[in-house]
């Protein structure tokens, strides 16, 4: 956690005319981080993500980038930025080399290191054989394949994906969340989605951003951790009596939902399973059904996105999770 | 600088992607083709000689061209600036700009200087019909030369107000068919100065885009008209900057 901070976001509001899209956020990003960022939809998500980018400019409070004031120096800040918006800005009259010099250029790439930042960012992209195609002509997964290209171009330190995985079918969903997770590992990247799994497969770290209200800040690792108790639903085809079930250490309570269906209450989810499956096991329970009900991240998510939901104080800069009831 | 360039590369890459550019080189010469075919039979036709007696060639058949080329032009910049801006708003490839290390000044800059050089090859184009008549005669240069920067500061004119207005409207088309009305208005504001004072007349007058360039087509060669185009340009395209800057605010 002694790592470089490389965002920094203080205290930052804006304002579209009257309406206050984004109202006084602060966070920092440190180097190698994956940032989620979650929030319905309206939120403030792409707001926020275009103020960091400098497309937009904040209202109020301050935006740096790798040390660099986004207001007072906005093209030292924006050399360390990638981004790619919702809809990837993409000339679709140009092919896929064309538009990745042109993007290369406009961030400053010299002329000799060009070629070589243009060949290393389609192979990342797994764009290497398309390179003479015309953009038009290319599906949306390819085309939102040149969009990370482009962002990742000049190497920033920090890649900014905006919803990078919507409108793509579930095979291009994973090699795009894979090459986020390699991203991850020489760039800090900041991501908004709507997929929560999506969050718990390539994040560190997560952001609930609520009406324009931070609410929650919170590494992934202390949000699965197993202090919380998390219900399960569990199936025997030969049940135990309720009493047995009890007594097996880390169920909390326990309710019977059916003939072999029950609700089990657990502490510690993953021990608590083990020693169930494994009783089940030696006592030829026939188990065939175990499903966790929720997982911590959706309950999270759900219980500070819906209603009235209390911002992050700056008294709780941690952002503790209040125990899901 | 190099930004500027390779904006500028860029924009003159993509307008030569549309059929729109191609399709704008071939109607313009074909129509200015026309004109240039009626006005030199008629200055050649031996019943209309005592009529331009007093005239040489290149007033009658060289400035008579390129007046009409003013007006074609005028009809046609709105075409080629409409996209500058509006599109790259309406296709979102605008963030790519407004997120890379390119200040507004570089970026209308750039803008500027892709759509200029269009229509420049439009104007060497253009300037191939008048200058064919070398073989076969003797033209006034200087006049013709005078005529030339006359038709680069009035198109650059154009194409500044076009920019401009490209970059307050996410619609092509809207930017298109205003950029069209207010060139229009400029070009016939001296006229209901006919009606009012002396004093109004004569500032209708100043103001009017095509007034001035009148003069240099005549071969007179005034600082005063120049410095007119170059200001308009210059005022239109610290207001494209000036707006874009705002946009981000609001």
């Amino acid at each position: 956690m002694n790592k470089e901070i490389l965002i920094s976001v203080d205290h930052v509001s804006r304002y579209y005319v009257n309406e206050c899209a984004v109202s006084d956020i602060s966070f920092s990003v440190h180097r190698g981080e994956v940032l989620g960022f979650l929030g319905p939809n309206g939120a403030g998500k792409s707001t926020t993500m275009q103020m960091i980018c400098g497309v937009l400019s904040a209202s109020a409070g301050l935006i740096t980038v790798a040390g660099h004031d986004m207001f007072e120096s906005p093209k030292a800040a924006k050399k360390h930025i990638g981004f790619l918006p919702e809809r990837p800005p993409l000339y679709q009259d140009l092919n896929v080399d064309e538009y990745l010099c042109y993007a290369g250029r406009l961030r400053g790439i010299g002329k000799t290191e060009l070629k070589e930042a243009i060949t290393y960012s389609k192979q990342r992209c797994g764009l290497a054989e398309s390179g003479k195609r015309l953009i038009n002509n290319l599906s949306k997964g390819f085309q939102q394949r040149v969009g990370i290209a482009q962002a990742i171009i000049h190497s920033p330190a920090v890649v900014i994906l905006d919803e990078p995985t919507s409108g793509l079918d579930p095979n291009q969903i994973l090699e795009i969340r894979e090459l986020i997770s390699e991203l991850g590992n020489d760039h800090s990247v900041i991501l908004s989605t709507h997929i929560l799994p999506e969050v718990q497969s390539v994040c560190d770290r997560v952001l609930i951003i609520n009406q324009g209200k931070l609410v929650l800040d919170e590494h992934l690792d202390n949000l699965q951790q197993d202090d919380q108790i998390t219900p399960i639903k569990i199936a025997f085809r030969q049940p135990p009596p309720l009493d047995v079930l009890a007594e097996i250490e880390g169920v909390m309570d326990i309710e019977q939902i059916g003939n072999h269906h029950f609700k089990i209450y657990c502490e510690s989810e993953i021990n608590t399973i083990n020693r169930i499956t494994n009783l089940a096991v030696t006592s030829e329970w026939q188990l065939y059904e175990i499903i966790p009900e929720k997982d911590s991240l959706e309950e999270t998510f759900v219980q500070l996105t819906r209603g009235e939901s209390k911002p992050l104080s700056d008294e709780n800069p941690d952002g503790t999770v209040e125990d899901p009831e | 600088m190099n930004t500027i360039f390779h904006i500028a590369t860029h924009e003159l890459r993509r307008l030569f992607k549309s059929p729109l550019a191609w399709i704008i080189f071939a109607v313009v010469q074909f129509l200015l083709a026309i004109f240039f075919l009626l006005i030199l039979s008629q200055f050649i036709d031996p019943a209309a000689a005592s009529f331009f007696a007093n005239y040489g060639v290149t007033e009658i058949v060289v400035v008579g061209l390129l007046q009409i080329a003013g007006i074609i032009l005028l009809l046609i910049t709105p075409f080629v600036t409409m996209h500058t801006f509006s599109e790259e708003r309406q296709t979102g490839t605008i963030k790519l700009l407004l997120s890379s290390p390119v200040s507004m000044t570089e970026l209308v800059l750039g803008k500027y200087m892709g759509v200029s050089c269009y229509l420049f090859l439009l104007l060497v184009l253009i300037s191939l019909m008048p200058l064919s008549l070398l073989m076969g005669t003797e033209l006034d240069l200087l006049q013709l030369l005078s005529a030339f920067l006359g038709l680069i500061l009035l198109v650059s004119s154009f194409a500044a107000i076009g920019l401009f207005v490209s970059s307050l409207t996410s619609h092509s088309a809207v930017a298109a068919i205003s950029t069209f009305g207010i060139l229009f208005v400029l070009w016939i504001m001296n006229l209901p100065g006919n009606t009012g004072s002396e004093h109004f007349r004569e500032i209708l007058t100043y103001l009017s885009l095509l007034n001035h360039y009148h003069n240099l087509l005549d071969g007179v060669f005034n600082s005063a008209d120049i410095a007119y185009y170059l200001l308009v340009s210059a005022v239109f395209i610290i207001l494209s900057i000036w707006r874009l800057d705002n946009e981000r605010l609001h």
